[in-house]
């Protein structure tokens, strides 16, 4: 292109040029528009942050706070009894302890969360799955109720609308294997906390069963409705007697 | 305010070509460390338990 018909002056806007009251009203609009424009990129990168880099930061803790654990391997026995007495059950730990892992063999079979004391955000943003303080803890008689995300924050819970009836919910603490079968889902309102009752949907009545709750949002990236799985206790067993069934490509 | 921003960085071109891209970098990463953690709480959907 030969463009060398009109040569335009070095620099625009020159400073110590005057200019008249519109040049001053055009200077005010020129930085509102950069304004308006740097708003629009911040906002842009609010939505990279949220839906990209949170689920970097957090999928590193959450990895971490399960190898922090440093439990032992559990071992693999050929047919590890699955026993449906009474189970060991811990005392509830302090506040932001790690004291069990998740494991759902629907979510892959990588799939390995730690389960840590309190659902406020310093847990569910940063280690995943929080249990609510007060309810049962796993293997206990009762409701061990537990929340996690669904999107950004590591996900923990990203999958939960894929669980079908049966499928093995498996918790463990240091000693203990605790395995879940999930009996129901549903979607409430965020204010409907009867579904981590003891006996979830009957908030004050005496539980008999071993239960097990997840919650989190519903729909995706919404805070509308929560979408809500209950389990029951299956069987459970010691770590050192093998690695339950359900986590080795058995139902 | 970038013109301005411009004129005021010091150097030749390259120079205030670096000191744009290490000043930009500079803010996104105060955003991701501070400033968005402390915002993301008042967002509409990140609420995940009954209460």
């Amino acid at each position: 292109m030969t463009r060398i018909e009109t040569t335009q002056p070095a620099r625009r806007g020159q400073p110590g040029r005057p200019r008249g009251a519109g040049a001053v009203g055009w200077a005010v609009f020129g930085v509102l528009g950069e304004v308006l424009m740097t708003l629009g990129v911040l906002i842009g990168l609010f939505v990279v942050w949220q839906l990209w880099w949170t689920d970097v930061a957090a999928g590193q803790e959450q990895a971490q706070a399960v190898a922090d654990l440093r439990w032992e391997e559990p071992v693999t026995a050929p047919a590890p009894v699955e026993r449906t007495d009474e189970p060991p059950v811990l005392e509830e730990p302090e506040e932001l302890t790690t004291f069990a892992t998740l494991q759902v063999p629907r979510w892959g079979e990588d799939y390995v969360q730690p389960i840590t004391q309190g659902v406020g955000q310093d847990v569910l943003d940063h280690l995943g799955v929080g249990h609510y303080p007060g309810t049962a803890m796993p293997g206990g008689v009762g409701n061990h109720a537990v929340a996690a995300h669904r999107v950004t924050y590591g996900k923990p819970f990203n999958r939960v609308a894929e669980l079908e009836l049966g499928d093995p919910l498996v918790v463990r603490t240091e000693g203990t294997w605790y395995v879940y079968r999930v009996t129901s889902t549903e979607i409430v309102l965020p204010h409907q906390v009867e579904v981590i009752a003891p006996v979830p949907g009957e908030p004050g009545a005496a539980p008999v069963d071993r239960r097990m709750t997840l919650t989190t949002c519903h729909p995706m990236f919404s805070a509308e409705e929560r979408f809500i799985v209950h389990a029951e206790l299956d069987h459970w067993m010691p770590v050192a007697d093998g690695t339950p069934a359900a986590l080795d490509g058995g139902a | 305010m970038y013109g301005w921003l411009w004129r005021a960085l010091p150097g030749p071109t390259p120079v205030r070509a670096l000191l744009a891209v290490v000043l930009v970098l500079g803010v996104v990463a105060a955003c991701f460390t501070w400033v968005f953690p402390a915002i993301a709480p008042l967002m509409p959907f990140n609420d995940i338990t009954v209460d």
